[in-house]
């Protein structure tokens, strides 16, 4: 569905990512992980077209195109909430920005996903009135609400409590078994990646490139006490360990 | 009453009661410094005649905030929109500050006439300046995520205008107000003594030549009655709108 070969991208004499390659097959949840500022972050905002790339290809279906933009809903850390709008509000922006608020269909979307995310009765609170794992449930809608196939996730829960974080991490899930996206994952917690992705790609430092691929073929549930899981979860933090042992 | 305003009253109070005992015990003459007992009593007595003049201050300064708001708004957007505009434009912004409201009170004037529109006109100039930077300040203090998140959703400049610029610097353009309207009785009064009819600049004028010092301070009082409840009623607005803090 999506390929990036040979991205590189600079900042003057710092090379973030050199001859980058990516593979995302269609319906599946990839996740990138890798040692902090490593570039990870660099690469979502080259994939989106907020920074040109100096070099390298991005093909969309077989197409090559010049970024993702308009075409990968996007969440992050920050939920990025429109603190004067409601939470309905902020959901339908997607639709508010391609002029179809009033809609019939998206109002109705929006609040069905509210009602499966258990958002309901709180579409009207603005969202310094609810709690983090809300909003961030809120942005989730918003990120469903785009309509497009691609999902891209930036650290979507490292800014949650762990009892919050887990109870999003299965709503994540929901992302691909239900709403049948594609989604590719930056986080920090390999136990997250493992938990919910079918491929994990472990970083270098910068200049970033893909260290090792982990195919993850098991069944989702009762992945948290899967001994190959747990062997590769000791490797991988072996690895970043390692990297961050070398930087001190 | 919270104890901030408590603090004020009182201030307020000692004021008023040092200035009028210093005035009893110095045995100051009221056409130099009447007591503040005379100039509240001016203030009743002559409302009749004070009123008129307020009416055509109100009026100036209001119109005033009116035309300063239709310059200011386009202005600060059409400066953030076109960053080689705000660069053009700085300059003259700056220097329409530079130049002293008193120079220009004689030139306004006389172009446009002893009525109401050079004393709007002077209102507007001094009033359109802070509400122009606060704007143009809040637009450009939108935080940059949230620019680029809007533009992976595709919006367009008018739209992120709409949706995210204008509420994120809605704040910004409310202090700037709050200034404007505090400040934009200098415009109006500085035009009524350089050339009027009426209003309370033109009464203060008459009021001075005849030694009629209550009479300037009952103006006095009544202007920044009008400059507080002005503010009051931009703040009041302030919570309505910005209603989500």
């Amino acid at each position: 569905m999506l390929s990036v070969s040979g991205l590189t991208k600079r900042f003057e004499d710092l090379t973030v990512m050199e001859g980058f390659d990516l593979t995302l097959r269609r319906g599946g949840f990839t996740t990138l992980i890798g040692p902090s500022g490593c570039g990870k972050s660099t690469l979502f905002d080259v994939l989106t077209g907020v920074f040109p790339r100096d070099s390298g290809r991005i093909s969309w279906l077989g197409e090559d195109i010049p970024d993702l933009m308009g075409r990968a809903a996007y969440m992050q850390q920050k939920d990025l909430l429109l603190p004067w709008l409601s939470l309905i509000d902020n959901a339908m922006l997607p639709a508010t920005i391609a002029s179809a608020p009033t809609s019939r269909g998206s109002r109705e979307k929006a609040l069905s996903l509210f009602r499966r995310l258990d958002l309901d009765d709180f579409e009207g609170y603005t969202p310094a009135k609810v709690s983090g794992g809300m909003r961030q449930r809120c942005a989730l809608v918003r990120t469903l609400m785009f309509e497009h196939e691609l999902v891209l996730l930036d650290e979507p829960l490292s800014s949650l409590d762990a009892i919050t974080r887990r109870g999003l991490q299965g709503v994540l899930m929901l992302l691909q078994s239900e709403f049948n996206k594609t989604i590719l994952m930056i986080t920090h917690d390999i136990e997250e990646g493992l938990l919910l992705s079918d491929e994990l790609l472990v970083l270098t430092p910068m200049p970033m490139r893909v260290r090792e691929r982990f195919v993850l073929d098991m069944p989702k549930a009762g992945r948290s006490s899967n001994p190959e899981l747990l062997k590769i979860k000791e490797h991988v933090l072996e690895e970043l360990e390692g990297e961050t042992r070398g930087e001190i | 009453m919270e104890k901030s305003n408590w603090i004020s009253l009182a201030l307020v109070a000692a004021v008023i009661v040092i200035w009028e005992l210093a005035c009893l015990w110095l045995e100051i003459p009221d056409f130099i410094l009447p007591p503040p007992s005379e100039v509240a009593k001016v203030t009743i007595v002559k409302a009749s005649i004070i009123l008129p003049h307020a009416g055509v201050t109100a009026l100036e300064i209001i119109a005033g905030i009116l035309l300063s708001l239709l310059v200011a708004v386009p202005l600060a957007t059409v400066m953030f929109a076109v960053p080689s505009l705000e660069r053009a434009f700085s300059p003259f912004l700056v220097a329409s500050q530079a130049v002293p409201v008193f120079a220009l009170a004689p030139l306004l004037v006389i172009w446009l006439g002893y009525g109401l529109a050079s004393k709007v006109l002077m209102a507007a100039i001094i009033i359109f300046f802070p509400i122009t930077v606060s704007l143009l300040e809040g637009y450009k203090n939108c935080d940059r995520e949230y620019a680029v998140f809007f533009d992976l959703m595709g919006a367009g400049f008018w739209k992120k205008l709409r949706l995210l610029y204008w509420p994120w610097a809605l704040p910004y353009f409310f202090s700037g107000l709050k200034v404007g309207v505090t400040v934009a009785t200098i415009g109006a009064v500085i035009g009524e003594w350089v050339g009027a009819q009426r209003g309370l600049g033109y009464l203060m004028i008459q009021a001075n030549a005849r030694l009629q010092v209550s009479l300037v301070f009952a103006a006095i009082v009544w202007l920044s009655a009008m400059g507080l409840a002005l503010w009051a009623f931009v703040g009041f607005l302030e919570k309505k709108v910005i209603d989500w803090k």
